[in-house]
């Protein structure tokens, strides 16, 4: 049967310039490319399903080829929308639990301690790679103490009250589950700003269980986050704000185009944090800034660059006194969300990676910058230097 | 000059050529083929590719609707490879005249046509781009039928039991010795030899050029050119073949065909000094795809990646209109008895449906003048590639490591005939048309084995050039390989590729806007600007400095 919403493909002049950006194509001949895998192919799958090449299990989603390409085709959509409608359904543990992270997270973050021991121990790691094929050479994330909802409530929450103006905070599970700092450090440069932070109810944006098949999940998640979401947002003028480049990308671009749902009420008042203080800053609501005195070398993600975020971020960061800002050669890390942390993409995913790593080596900066959770965690595992996160300097600049 | 003796001379690389060839040899008669051009380059390769089930000509013609459903059972069998039986439907439009449903449902009971009414429903389910303002639908046994590889397993079969096959070979003269026809005298225009090939009977099967074969033999016979255009679509936008269930006319079929759709046909009486240049008008495009719009709305937002037109071989055998009335029936002239010139069989008429009960008349005859009882087994023997049911699945398990694309694509064009095609080496498998996944392997098997001397053979036995890009990447490549494989110089290459571009040119031109414009555009700016194509040596010019 063929689906005419995404006839994308029949653009495709076969200029190959997505095979030459595509960062899997560079470093393995088992993916023959961007081209090859989406449009060319997708015609014979059209004619006949069965003609559906394994090879397409490489492609990380990164839509670096969708960046290149001078026609509009959807190259990455019509791949990820292929695996998941031709490939049989198999059902594997480690990716339903790589894949469902807020069900992970709220279990972990109860066990935080004795989780992150385990993971981090050697025989375990062992294990995990021979039985759930989890490579053991992956560094796991930590998970934090309890969740970033219950510190904003106790918290945070009763202070916002105070401010006239405030946005909805999507803070996505790695900031709920992983990493509070994140959170916390929005909360204060939003303040700083004298806006206040509102969160609602959300569940995982559904990159993981994009990339790993599951799409009736994460169907369900957009239609729950959607309207979730559009009720934080009756008001025109009212904002919703996430911290991770990821999980804006997902909300706005993927659900509209790769899950089919409509997300119009929310789209043009949904945007990634950097875009949102860009705007602010350009409306003049730009509080004095302390100097933040690092050397940073700031690594540009794949889906911040599709979204065409990277220059509010880069914008914001220049505003900031002090720091020294090198901007890297814009390369995908290679972790792509959870392809990294499955055995037989490992290798293919440090190799992906490799060039930047170089990159960040050569720049020798104080930290990296950049916006993405699993990036962070690429570069943190591959090369000695600590990543942070945009809205972490902004906060030591606007800190009291 | 070279002499050629054997039992049987076929004049044309038709289906019905070819076909005749296949039979001859089955029945262990000596022949030789002459093919002006390249096997069915003529007619035979510009059809919209329909396996007729009959039921179009149901309610015109009745004999060749009960001949059509005949040799689609026999063809469904013999020729697996080759054909796809998708199932067809035929579609009433609210501006057509509803009552032609009924009298089509009468006619294919009558000609024994299995033609069930079914719901809009369920047309829809079977066909889910069909227009859903449809008012009623019939589901036929159509199907479709490649004929590049349908008229090749043919000429491989006869080959591989001993007959001999000249293509890019013009007939100059039909010998005669009294009122006797003995034989035929040839120019191969690639070697540029002449040679005589002698025999007890010459079969004309050349089709609408048949008129000159027998003016070549001193008989006169009056042929009636009639044009058909199509157009092809990007990819395939129906799984099955849809009909628009009303009198025939222009641009009422859409058939699914490999990779693509092809929207038919139009039908216009042309001159008989037309046919080597057949044009395309505007009004013939406009025609097809408006009227393919009204089957298949999608249409209108798919590209258009070529045009193309053939000439049906038709005999004027009474006073004609327009070339849609006239019968397409099967004309099988023993000219011993029309004119008096023994040793001379002329086939014509008929259509690439009925292809090999047409073989299979005209060597009856010819064994009858030879005098030999060997019977037809034709409707029997599977072709070369059809011998077992296709099981893709078998298959590309066996070529793990090849992409299920490539293994898959090889099995749908050769059929079994794969095993001897694909090798687990890398250079084998390596791609050399991205659109049709047509590798290696595979060009190097057509050119060795399949008649293949140029870049546009190459096209009708793999595809290659066939998809969106029309050539854009895979000629520079296939043309690379003659050179490498020996079978032409480094200029003959180049000569080849430029051909090619032309040949692919010439079907895009007709329809230039659009994404097709764009590829075409990148297209000349690679073969043009980057390689400088217009500058290159070819055979035959000076070195330039």
């Amino acid at each position: 049967m063929i689906d005419l919403e995404n006839i994308s493909f029949d653009h495709c002049i076969k200029c190959t310039v997505c095979t030459i950006y595509c960062p899997v194509a560079r470093v393995t001949h088992h993916f023959p490319g961007p081209k090859q895998s989406g449009p060319d192919t997708e015609r014979l799958r059209i004619k006949n399903p069965e003609l559906l090449d394994d090879s397409l299990r490489y492609c990380t989603n990164c839509k670096r080829c969708e960046i290149a390409c001078p026609s509009n085709v959807k190259i990455a959509d019509i791949i990820q929308s292929s695996k998941w409608k031709y490939f049989k359904k198999k059902f594997r543990i480690r990716d339903y639990f790589l894949s469902h992270t807020d069900l992970m997270g709220s279990v972990a973050v109860n066990y935080a301690t004795l989780v992150n021991f385990f993971t981090g121990l050697p025989p375990v790691k062992f294990l995990l790679d021979a039985v759930f094929l989890i490579p053991s050479k992956r560094t796991f994330p930590k998970y934090a103490r309890g969740t970033f909802r219950k510190w904003f409530r106790k918290y945070a929450q009763k202070k916002q009250a105070a401010f006239g103006t405030r946005v909805t905070y999507f803070h996505g599970c790695f900031v709920n589950y992983n990493d509070h700092s994140l959170g916390k450090d929005l909360v204060t440069v939003l303040n700083a700003m004298n806006i206040g932070v509102d969160i609602t109810r959300e569940r995982c944006c559904g990159v993981p269980l994009i990339a790993n098949g599951y799409i009736g999940k994460a169907r369900k998640n957009a239609r729950y986050n959607i309207a979730s979401l559009q009720k934080a947002v009756v008001d025109p003028g009212s904002r919703i704000v996430t911290t991770s480049s990821s999980c804006a990308f997902a909300l706005k671009y993927e659900y509209a185009n790769l899950l089919e749902m409509d997300n119009s009420s929310i789209f043009n008042q949904l945007n990634y944090i950097t875009r949102f203080i860009y705007d602010q800053f350009q409306a003049g609501n730009a509080p004095p800034m302390k100097p933040v005195t690092i050397r940073a070398a700031y690594h540009s993600p794949c889906h911040l660059e599709r979204m065409g975020g990277v220059i509010h971020t880069i914008d914001v960061l220049r505003r900031v006194p002090g720091l020294e800002l090198q901007i890297l050669h814009s390369e995908c890390c290679g972790i792509a969300g959870t392809y990294g942390f499955k055995k037989e993409y490992y290798d293919v995913s440090q190799k992906v990676g490799g060039a930047l790593f170089k990159r960040i080596e050569r720049v020798r900066p104080d930290f990296v910058i950049t916006d993405c959770e699993t990036c962070k965690w690429q570069i943190e595992m591959s090369t000695p230097y600590k990543v942070l996160h945009p809205v972490n300097i902004l906060a030591r600049a606007f800190e009291r | 000059m070279k002499r050629i003796e054997t039992d049987v001379i076929i004049i044309g690389g038709g289906a019905t050529g070819c076909g005749t060839l296949r039979d001859l040899a089955l029945r262990g008669i000596k022949a030789v083929l002459i093919e002006k051009n390249d096997i069915a380059s003529g007619t035979t390769g510009r059809n919209h590719g329909l396996l007729h089930s009959g039921a179009r000509y149901a309610v015109n013609d009745l004999e060749s609707a009960m001949e059509c459903i005949a040799e689609n059972r026999i063809l469904k069998k013999i020729a697996r490879h080759c054909i796809e039986d998708t199932g067809g439907l035929f579609v009433t439009l609210p501006e057509d005249d509803p009552g032609y449903h009924q009298k089509l449902v009468e006619h294919c009971r009558y000609a024994r046509i299995d033609c069930e009414e079914i719901s809009i429903g369920k047309a829809l389910r079977i066909e889910p781009n069909l227009n859903p303002a449809a008012l009623s639908a019939l589901r036929v046994p159509d199907g479709t039928i490649d004929p590049f590889r349908l008229v090749s397993s043919n000429v491989l079969d006869a080959q591989e039991r001993g007959a001999r096959i000249f293509t890019h070979t013009f007939v100059t003269a039909v010998i005669q010795e009294g009122s006797r026809v003995t034989g035929v005298r040839c120019h191969d225009t690639g070697t540029r030899e002449d040679f005589e090939v002698y025999g007890q009977v010459v079969i004309n099967a050349s089709g609408v050029w048949g008129q000159r074969i027998c003016a070549l033999a001193g008989v006169e016979l009056k042929m009636f050119p009639s044009k058909g255009a199509m157009v092809i679509i990007d990819y395939r936008i129906n799984n099955v073949v849809v009909n628009r269930c009303r009198v025939p006319s222009d641009g009422d079929i859409i058939v699914p065909g490999d990779t693509v759709s092809l929207i038919g046909t139009t039908s216009k009486k042309i001159d008989y000094s037309q046919i080597e240049e057949l044009s395309i008008d505007d009004s013939e495009i406009e025609v097809l795809l408006a009227d393919g719009e009204k089957l298949i709305p999608n249409i209108s937002r798919t590209r258009v990646l070529r045009a193309y037109s053939g000439v049906r071989p038709l005999i004027a055998v009474s006073g004609d209109v327009d070339g849609r009335e006239i019968s397409r029936g099967i004309v099988l002239i023993d000219h011993a008895a029309r004119d008096g010139v023994e040793g001379f069989i002329t086939i014509a008429g008929g259509k690439l449906m009925t292809y090999r009960l047409m073989a299979q008349m005209t060597t009856d005859l010819a064994c009858k003048k030879l005098d030999s009882s060997r019977k037809c087994s034709t409707h029997r023997e599977p072709l070369p590639g059809s011998e077992l049911k296709s099981m893709p699945g078998k298959h590309i398990k066996f070529f793990s490591g090849i992409p299920q694309s490539v293994v898959g694509s090889t099995l749908y064009r050769h059929g079994e005939r794969v095993r001897q095609i694909l090798s687990l080496s890398k250079r084998n498998y390596a791609l050399i048309c991205e659109c049709e996944m047509v590798c290696e392997g595979e060009v190097e098997y057509a050119i060795r084995h399949l008649n293949v001397k140029d870049l546009v053979d190459l096209r009708r036995r793999t595809r290659i050039g066939m998809g969106p890009c029309q050539g854009e990447l895979c000629s520079y490549r296939a043309a690379g390989l003659f050179a490498r494989l020996n079978v032409a110089t480094s200029a003959e290459s180049n000569g080849m590729l430029v051909d090619f571009l032309e040949e692919r040119w010439k079907g895009m031109k007709p329809i230039l806007w659009g994404d097709g414009l764009r590829e075409a555009e990148f297209t000349h700016w690679i073969y043009q600007g980057l390689f400088g194509l217009g500058d290159v040596n070819l055979p035959g010019e000076e070195e330039s400095l």
